[in-house]
C-alpha cells in the first residue's frame, strides 16, 4: 500500500511490506492487523489513525475485557497494544490471561504511568515491551513490519 | 499576497507561536501530519474528544476533593488519565501541569491539589480557545481552497 504525503516542498511515499521477514515466507497479501486496547477515546483514535496511515488493519478494545472475548471469539492480531490502568480488566489482568490462553502476539505496553515497579509488573505479565505515552512510530518500529519510503523534492 | 497565502502564512505563524508559547508540542503536529484528504477533519475530531475528556476529567477530580477525607489516590487517577491523554495530542502545558498535580496527590497536599485544579482548568480553557483560533483559520484556507499547512 502506499500512500502519498505532503510535507511543505517534499513528497513522500510510504509502502508498507506487509511481509514478515523473519518467517520466510511470502506474505505481501497479508494485511497486518493491530489491536489498540485503551479506555481512552482520545488515545483509541490517535493509535488507530497512526496505525491505519501505515496500511494496517486496526480494531479496538475499551478495557482488557474486551480484548479477551475479541480473542474467544476467534480474532488474532500480529501486535497488540495495551494500555495500563484500564477499569473492569487492567492491561496486566489482560495480558496475563491473552498469554495463559496461548496468545503470542506481541504485546507491547503503552501507558504514562512511570513507576518502575508497576511497569516491572507490567512486562512480568507478558509483554515484549512497554512504552510511555505518547506513542510514536519510533518506539515500537521494532514490531511492525518494514516499512520503504521514497522521497522526492517538488522543487 | 493572495487572500489564500495570506491566510496560510497565518495558520503557520500562529501554530508556531502555540509552540512557542508552550501550549502545544511535537506531538501536536504528528497528529497534524496524520490529517490528509481521506481524513480532513482528524485533528478536530480528537481536538473534540480532548476536551470533552478534560471536562469530564476536571469535574470528577473537583468533586473528590470537596469530600471531607479526600481520596488522593482516586484524584491522581483522574489526573494519570489527563496526563496521558494531554501528552498523546501535544497539549504540553496541561500535561507538565498534571505532573506537577500528580506529585501534590502524592503528598497529599489539599492546597497544592486545589491549585492545581484551579491551574489544569485555566490550561485546558487556555488552549481549547487557542486551538478554536486555528481550526477557523484552518476552515477559511480549506473555504478558499487551499490546504491546511502543516509546521515543518
Amino acid at each position: 500500500m502506499e500512500m502519498a504525503l505532503e510535507k511543505g516542498m517534499c513528497s513522500m511515499k510510504i509502502s508498507v511490506d506487509n511481509g514478515i521477514a523473519d518467517e520466510g515466507k511470502d506474505n505481501s497479501n497479508n494485511i497486518f492487523s493491530v489491536l489498540i486496547v485503551d479506555d481512552c477515546s482520545v488515545i483509541r483514535t490517535i493509535h488507530k489513525m497512526f496505525m491505519t496511515n501505515l496500511g494496517m488493519e486496526v480494531q479496538v478494545a475499551n478495557d482488557g475485557k474486551e480484548a479477551i472475548e475479541l480473542h474467544r471469539s476467534g480474532a488474532s492480531f500480529e501486535l497488540i497494544l495495551m494500555d495500563m490502568e484500564m477499569p473492569i480488566m487492567n492491561g496486566p489482568e489482560a495480558t496475563r490471561e491473552l498469554r495463559a490462553t496461548g496468545v503470542n502476539s506481541p504485546i507491547i505496553g503503552i501507558t504514562s504511568c512511570t513507576s518502575e515497579p508497576a511497569i516491572r509488573v507490567f512486562m512480568e505479565a507478558g509483554l515484549n515491551d512497554c512504552v510511555e505515552k505518547p506513542l510514536t512510530i519510533e518506539k515500537i518500529s521494532h514490531f511492525l513490519p518494514p516499512i520503504k519510503t521514497n522521497t522526492k523534492d517538488d522543487n | 499576497m493572495d487572500v489564500l497565502s495570506h491566510l496560510r502564512r497565518q495558520a503557520i505563524e500562529y501554530t508556531a507561536s502555540l509552540h512557542r508559547e508552550g501550549f502545544v508540542d511535537d506531538q501536536f503536529t504528528q497528529l497534524q501530519k496524520l490529517q490528509d484528504d481521506s481524513s480532513p477533519g482528524f485533528v478536530f475530531e480528537v481536538v473534540t474528544l480532548f476536551f470533552e475528556d478534560c471536562e469530564k476529567l476536571i469535574n470528577n477530580m473537583r468533586r473528590a476533593l470537596q469530600v471531607q477525607t479526600v481520596d488522593y489516590k482516586q484524584v491522581d487517577s483522574h489526573v494519570h488519565q489527563l496526563k496521558g491523554s494531554s501528552s498523546s495530542i501535544g497539549a504540553a502545558r496541561i500535561k507538565n501541569t498534571c505532573v506537577t498535580f500528580r506529585d501534590c496527590c502524592e503528598a497529599q497536599s489539599f492546597e497544592g491539589c486545589a491549585r492545581c485544579l484551579d491551574r489544569v482548568t485555566e490550561e485546558c480553557r487556555l488552549l481549547n480557545n487557542k486551538l478554536q483560533i486555528l481550526q477557523s483559520l484552518e476552515q477559511q484556507i480549506v473555504a478558499a481552497g487551499g490546504s491546511v499547512p502543516v509546521l515543518q
